[in-house]
């Protein structure tokens, strides 16, 4: 076989290896065992260059998935750090508001309207005279649960339907999207004053539900290109050929590839979602007091705020420092997942 | 010779061509594998060659049932198993299992090697017990050359030789008798070529393994392949052993493709002749009637165009009566250089 004597002549490893086989791998009557070979050989220089010492040799066997490869990245970044500690301080003010504010944000006294700061109450008082401080902490449990109930609700709904019919395809496909279409048609805010104007309820949960209903198919585009684009790699070919059905290939082949850019767009919708509910609040159709939520606040105190400014500026900034949290958040999440930068 | 383990009879796979958005209208196909028929023995390398875009990888994906054919039969020991789906179908895939061309693609980024590897136990609990997979997996690792204690790595801190590895014991799992290889080294640095070439040799001696390689590069295919078929714009041009095919090719296709195999002597490089090709190879919508090769062909008459040759044996002596689809079938008449 002239072409055999070639390949091993043109090939290093073939003569350089045979001697330092020493893997348990090694079958003694295996005249060959390359792989193993070219493994050692890309470890070799490496462990000799970073860790001239032996011990460190196990930190390349220790397995890495892209998530823990993600984790990494995320926490040598800046952006990460510090939104995250934002987030994680306003989850804690949205669900133990008490630790930060010992006033309630319902007892408010006319006679002191509009008032300025005074000892005990930094923020001052608003129209009704309730304190601006209380008020902006217990806001942000409306606009947390608004926002993270919102975002889960609509990734759900858009990655189950836009899923399958990027999966699917086929008429079922073209049903599903023209659906969305349809949503993403309707002008989010013209759609909230009438869809909310005749709902009679003023729970936060019709609050979320419109918001679901709304953003849905931003995230079920999102997932249907990028299931369509898992599905036509190689190794879900191979599990098909292996007979794999169709869950399976869901479940274990595609979601697991495809949820990175989903998870991107959803955190960023989130901090779009908790505006939202702002906006809404503040036309009069979101929240309804005796909820406190920032955007009630806002539109509340727009009337003076050439008279008392403080009214408006705290849950304003309360607010903006919450959005751009999140949407830092979603910034940093996606470059760490951006195979591009690796 | 032996009982064939795959016989291939008329296999036709057309693409449709649609007009229109809602109301779809055929306005043509895309013939890509056109009328195919061959035999493969069992124990047999049957190599597949030609160049980009002739329908080596539909065929390759038709045989795995991972595409319908439009028509022709598939047969596996005799049964047609072009036609299945369900349970029988996941039953006649544990026998014929494949190898990718590209080893980054063809792995699961978000599975250990150990997954990779032990899915094909986990859809066929049949072939092992629950409690053995994992010395199962291990032992397979084992036998493509890699280290049994890689189980808990993944794919991205492989190598693309060892990646490619991987495939091979995963398509090993399930104990297959047939293996289709498309392209499985077209993707690797020329020296992991031949360790890859060569496993897939052991492995075949070991399992009694019978293999279609599919590839473009013809002196890979010469050197594994016991038979090799030729094909063109989704025919097969010319079919016969590789010492009939690379030394008495009879079809002008095969005479021209050989020619153009790159020779590592240069003084050999001055003295051969090479066939070079005019024109473009043209579009599987829109095939030439007659003969396909015929508007690149030196040789092609009036004939050609109207009427479709066979691939037949032609009435020659010797090595070159193989069969070859070619009305004007005849060795070409050169010294063949050194290669």
């Amino acid at each position: 076989m002239p072409d055999q004597e070639k390949y091993n002549a043109a090939d290093p490893l073939a003569e350089a290896g045979t001697e330092e086989l020493e893997m348990p791998s090694a079958v003694e009557n295996r005249t060959f065992d390359l792989g193993t070979m070219e493994a050692q050989s890309l470890i070799k220089p490496e462990r000799l260059q970073d860790h001239p010492e032996a011990p460190a040799a196990d930190e390349r066997v220790e397995a890495r998935s892209l998530w823990q490869d993600a984790w990494r990245d995320l926490r040598r970044n800046p952006i990460f750090i510090i939104s995250g500690l934002l987030i994680v301080f306003l989850i804690v003010m949205a669900v133990w508001p008490g630790l930060f504010a010992s006033t309630d944000p319902l007892k408010c006294d006319l006679s002191k309207s509009q008032q300025g700061v005074s000892s005990g109450h930094p923020f001052g008082y608003d129209n009704q005279g309730c304190d601006v401080y209380a008020r902006t902490v217990y806001g942000a449990r409306a606009s947390i649960t608004v926002g993270v109930c919102a975002t889960a609700g609509a990734a759900l709904v858009g990655t189950v339907m836009g899923g399958l019919a990027g999966f699917f395809g086929g008429w079922f496909d073209s049903v599903v999207s023209r659906i969305a279409d349809i949503f993403f048609g309707i002008p989010i805010l013209l759609g909230g004053l009438v869809f909310l104007s005749v709902v009679p309820s003023q729970s936060i949960w019709i609050v979320v539900a419109f918001i679901v209903v709304l953003g849905w198919p931003q995230i079920a585009r999102i997932s249907r290109g990028s299931v369509i684009t898992v599905k036509q790699q190689d190794y879900v070919t191979a599990a098909e050929a292996l007979g794999a059905g169709s869950s399976r290939l869901m479940v274990r082949h595609i979601l697991p590839n495809a949820v990175a850019p989903i998870i991107v767009v959803a955190t960023i919708a989130l901090g779009t979602y908790i505006a939202l509910e702002a906006t809404l609040s503040f036309l009069g159709v979101g929240l309804k007091p005796p909820t406190v939520s920032w955007g009630i606040d806002i539109s509340s105190a727009s009337d003076s705020f050439r008279n008392a400014p403080h009214m408006l500026l705290y849950p304003a900034g309360a607010l903006s420092i919450t959005v751009l949290a999140f949407i830092m958040l979603g910034d940093a999440v996606r470059d760490a997942l951006d195979p591009k930068l690796r | 010779m032996a009982e064939p383990i795959l016989e291939v009879r008329n296999l036709v796979k057309h693409y449709p061509l649609t007009q229109g958005v809602l109301f779809k209208k055929q306005i043509g196909a895309v013939k890509a594998v056109d009328g195919i028929s061959f035999e493969l023995h069992k124990g047999e390398t049957l190599g597949i060659v030609g160049e980009s875009g002739c329908g080596k990888s539909t065929l390759a994906k038709v045989l795995m049932n991972l595409e319908r054919a439009t028509a022709g039969e598939v047969l596996f020991k005799g049964e047609d198993i072009s036609k299945l789906s369900g349970a029988a179908l996941k039953a006649v895939r544990r026998n014929i299992q494949m190898v990718f061309q590209d080893p980054y693609t063809s792995l699961n980024p978000r599975m250990t090697v150990g997954d990779i590897i032990g899915e094909p136990f986990e859809i066929h609990p049949e072939v092992a017990p629950k409690g053995d997979r994992r010395k199962a997996v291990q032992d397979l690792l084992d036998v493509v050359g890699l280290n049994p204690e890689y189980i808990n790595r993944y794919p991205h801190q492989f190598s693309g030789g060892q990646r490619q590895r991987i495939g091979i014991a995963r398509g090993l799992a399930l104990k297959p008798e047939i293996i289709i290889c498309d392209e499985p080294v077209s993707a690797l640095d020329v020296s992991v070529q031949a360790q890859v070439i060569n496993l897939l040799e052991q492995l075949q001696g070991e399992f009694d393994l019978s293999y279609m390689f599919i590839a473009h590069d013809l002196s890979i295919v010469r050197h594994i392949s016991d038979r090799v078929g030729v094909m063109y714009l989704g025919k097969m041009v010319e079919i016969g052993s590789d010492e009939q095919i690379y030394e008495h090719a009879t079809h002008p296709y095969t005479q021209a493709l050989l020619s153009a195999v790159p020779v590592p002597d240069p003084t050999g490089r001055e003295g051969r002749e090479r066939i070079i090709l005019s024109g473009d190879i043209p579009s599987p919508a829109n095939p030439p009637s007659g003969c396909r090769f015929r508007t690149r062909c030196w040789k092609a008459e009036e004939r050609c165009s109207t009427e479709l040759p066979l691939l037949a044996v032609p009435s020659l002596e010797g090595p070159a009566a193989h069969e070859s689809a070619c009305h004007f079938a005849a060795e070409r008449e050169v010294e063949q250089s050194a290669a």
